[in-house]
């Protein structure tokens, strides 16, 4: 009734190929800028900010990235923790080695030196495929994380080989360091997390990410008609990675503000980014966000649940978590193998027609 | 059965969780789950047992009830920051990480927020300089007095010379085995032996390759920087290799019964240092076994009593309690702040007549903070594990660092931190 194409007429070419053809869609997108840029960030607390919305917005952003790969070009990926790493260190120098840049161009650099990294660690996709590539990005996280242990020149010397963010501003505002408001670091977040979901749905629909979804189909027949691998696999890997450099880069200098490489980086980052395109939907934007906020959100809500609603002890608590976690993914992936992305294109596809279904 | 029980917990926890509001609270970040349970489920048993047996018997410290709240971090970083972040809203007197990682990103922000840190015996070594790191405690010492008492030891072990020796340090790939390194390299140049490092990746399950090249290279002594199931594998793969036990020293982090008793026989002799005794044999043990595990108020289930780790829980409780009734003394009310405990820690005098007092006669070392010294007392002793008796003994006296090394290294690289956050170190006079 609300939900329909009926009665929404287009006079342009420009306004038939938008983003959000439907007026409703359209106006909800609208009202989730709202509350996030002007309601959320007069209303969130320290709380909500440091362990539920800036840990959420930062793996958005990862599973953005990944999804690039993975989702639209077909390329598995298990090296996402070493890029977050990447990106992580290269803020880190580039804040010690030149204190006067911003840090908004800090986290942006960041993410070009990854996609390089990135890039490099592509060339094997043009020789191999599957589960052969996921090895051979399995050891570039391997390699990564122990080259930032070991190479003292990447934490600056340190003893104990710890990095820590030393604190920087924008606009006055403190967005790194021990003193930051929780709205600064949200709405920083928040920014890099809008700027990039529009760039991907940008880039997806256009020339590159059909290149992308061709290479991913079949590649073969991708080649036939003109495209060319080279250029499309490492663009993947290059933008991929410079996704995820940014979120590593938000991740060690807004969430954690200190980091070693080992914990924050791991193998077991990897594995959950790929969880959360797995559950939110492969290639889909709003997958990446769907499952980051069942990955990160989900345990802290049971928690809080438990532990503070319930007043269960803590390790009966933990051990109920991952019980619950694990079985709701499983539940999901039974019902619905296309991930909640699907869930919701399915919601959409029966509102359209509710209330009269035939 | 096992549903109702759980009711029976929820319900009791509710209950028992609902007054907290105008208590003395104690945030306590334990970890009884993942692969660092083994050494953390005795510490958090012994930690709220004293508690409890504070509540229980005296009604709680100067007439107010201690409140500890329990938050389960798995050792893992990014967990302990959400727990601090959850509970620093609700008055707590003072946090203690329970992990080196989870400490160095607390100094920062709990430095901002005005909430004292005490990393007992872990944590960045240099913030025991209290000019530089008002926040932050290290009773009863830090890891670098850690490793030149254990160079010490081996020195006297070898007639007073390593000239020539060759000491291999396995350590846990972070922030808390790689924190040693820097003092062992400046005693290794003063007294003339080699270090060989070996890292161990988290969790610490995989340690052949190290183990092999301990066997190629024999050196003369083994120290290690572990925790959770990595010193259990350790003191496992020393033992097939045959390496000589009373060579193979751990850290305070890496000697307790749960790191031994895995290897059964072939762990007898193995070594490690402490700040306290071992064992249960203690006044205050008694009544923790009368007032609080026979009636069914014990935090765990009750087995740990005695343990390394849970009189490590005991010792943390006993620097906390005892920092509470100093501030309660100082400031004339019974519900302190936050800024009261910090005042308190800063000046906490504990004598041995008060360790007999307060029914732990003889169980660690007197200690006398200081402004400048955020570590006192800075004294260990070596304790050796007899596997047939299943019981630690000291086998050394206690013994003091040597501040002609790990002074400077302190006061350098504390300086480095209040140079890179801008902060003015205090006079102390």
């Amino acid at each position: 009734m609300l939900y329909r194409e009926a009665g929404d007429y287009k006079t342009s070419y420009v306004d038939d190929a938008q983003t959000f053809p439907i007026a409703f869609d359209r106006w909800r997108y609208y009202v989730v800028l709202v509350v996030a840029f002007a309601i959320i960030p007069v209303f969130i607390s320290d709380y909500m900010a440091k362990s539920v919305m800036i840990p959420f917005l930062v793996f958005c952003i990862a599973a953005m990235g990944l999804n690039i790969l993975t989702g639209y070009c077909g390329q598995v990926s298990l090296g996402t923790g070493g890029f977050m790493a990447v990106g992580a260190y290269a803020s880190y120098k580039l804040m010690t080695a030149f204190p006067e840049l911003n840090i908004f161009f800090v986290v942006l650099l960041s993410g070009g030196i990854t996609a390089a990294v990135g890039a490099l660690f592509g060339l094997p996709s043009l020789r191999i495929k599957g589960f052969y590539l996921a090895v051979a990005t399995l050891a570039a996280q391997f390699f990564l994380v122990w080259l930032f242990n070991k190479v003292p020149w990447f934490f600056n010397y340190s003893a104990t080989g710890q990095i820590t963010a030393p604190p920087r501003s924008v606009f006055g505002v403190d967005v790194t360091g021990p003193e930051v408001p929780a709205w600064g670091a949200y709405l920083f977040c928040a920014v890099f997390v809008f700027l990039l979901a529009w760039l991907m749905r940008n880039l997806t629909r256009g020339r590159v990410g059909r290149q992308w979804m061709a290479i991913r189909d079949m590649d073969i027949a991708a080649e036939i008609i003109g495209v060319n691998p080279l250029r499309t696999k490492l663009s993947a890997f290059a933008v991929s990675s410079f996704y995820v450099g940014i979120a590593g880069a938000l991740f060690f200098s807004v969430y954690l503000g200190a980091a070693e490489p080992t914990e924050a980086f791991g193998i077991n980052q990897s594995f959950l980014v790929l969880f959360m395109i797995i559950i939110g939907g492969l290639g889909s934007i709003f997958g990446c966000f769907a499952g980051a906020a069942f990955m990160i959100m989900m345990p802290v809500l049971l928690k809080n649940l438990m532990v503070d609603g319930m007043g269960w002890p803590t390790t009966i608590a933990t051990h109920f978590e991952f019980v619950i976690v694990g079985a709701l993914i499983v539940a999901f992936l039974i019902l619905e193998p296309h991930g909640l992305a699907q869930l919701w294109r399915l919601m959409k596809e029966k509102l359209r027609l509710w209330p009269f279904p035939h | 059965m096992k549903l109702s029980r759980l009711a029976a917990v929820a319900a009791a926890a509710m209950i028992a969780a609902s007054p907290a509001l105008a208590d003395l609270n104690v945030p306590a970040l334990n970890y009884r789950t993942g692969p660092y349970a083994p050494s953390g489920i005795p510490y958090a048993d012994g930690f709220s047992d004293y508690m409890t047996l504070l509540n229980e018997r005296d009604g709680g410290v100067g007439g107010e009830r201690i409140n500890v709240m329990e938050c389960e971090t798995a050792y893992n970083t990014q967990k302990g920051v959400e727990c601090y972040e959850a509970l620093k809203g609700e008055n707590p007197l003072v946090f203690i990480p329970q992990s080196t990682g989870i400490t160095y990103q607390l100094i920062p922000k709990a430095s901002a927020d005005g909430i004292p840190v005490h990393s007992m015996a872990y944590g960045r070594t240099s913030a025991v300089n209290g000019k530089v790191f008002e926040w932050v405690f290290i009773m009863p010492g830090t890891y670098w007095d850690a490793a030149s008492m254990m160079v010490k030891y081996a020195m006297e072990q070898e007639g007073g010379s390593l000239e020539g020796k060759k000491i291999a340090l396995v350590y846990h790939n972070s922030a808390y085995g790689k924190e040693p390194i820097r003092t062992l390299e400046e005693l290794s140049k003063k007294h003339g032996y080699t270090l060989t490092q070996l890292a161990v990746d988290h969790p610490g399950q995989e340690q052949k390759s190290q183990w092999l090249q301990i066997r190629r290279e024999r050196p003369d002594y083994v120290f290690m920087w572990g925790w959770g199931v990595m010193n259990s594998v350790a003191i496992q793969e020393a033992a097939n290799i045959r390496f000589p036990m009373d060579k193979f020293i751990g850290v305070w982090w890496s000697g307790s019964e749960a790191d031994v008793l895995p290897a059964g026989a072939g762990a007898d002799g193995y070594k490690s240092i402490t700040w306290h005794k071992p064992g249960a044999d203690f006044p205050a043990y008694e009544q923790i076994k009368t007032l609080v595990h026979d009636k069914g108020k014990a935090a765990g289930d009750g087995t740990t009593i005695g343990e390394v780790g849970y009189n490590r829980g005991v010792y943390a409780a006993v620097i906390v309690t005892e920092a509470i009734k100093a501030a309660q003394e100082a400031t004339g009310k019974s519900n302190i702040t936050a800024a009261d405990m910090r005042d308190a820690y800063e000046t906490l005098t504990i004598t041995a007549e008060r360790w007999a007092e307060i029914g732990l006669p003889e169980f660690a070392q007197p200690l006398q903070a200081s402004c400048a010294d955020h570590g006192a007392p800075h004294m260990g002793a070596i304790q050796q594990w007899n596997a047939s008796e299943k019981t630690w003994t000291l086998v050394s006296d206690f013994m003091t660092p040597d501040e002609e090394v790990v002074g400077p290294l302190i006061e350098e690289d504390s300086m480095a931190y209040a140079a890179e956050n801008n902060i003015t170190p205090r006079t102390c006079e």
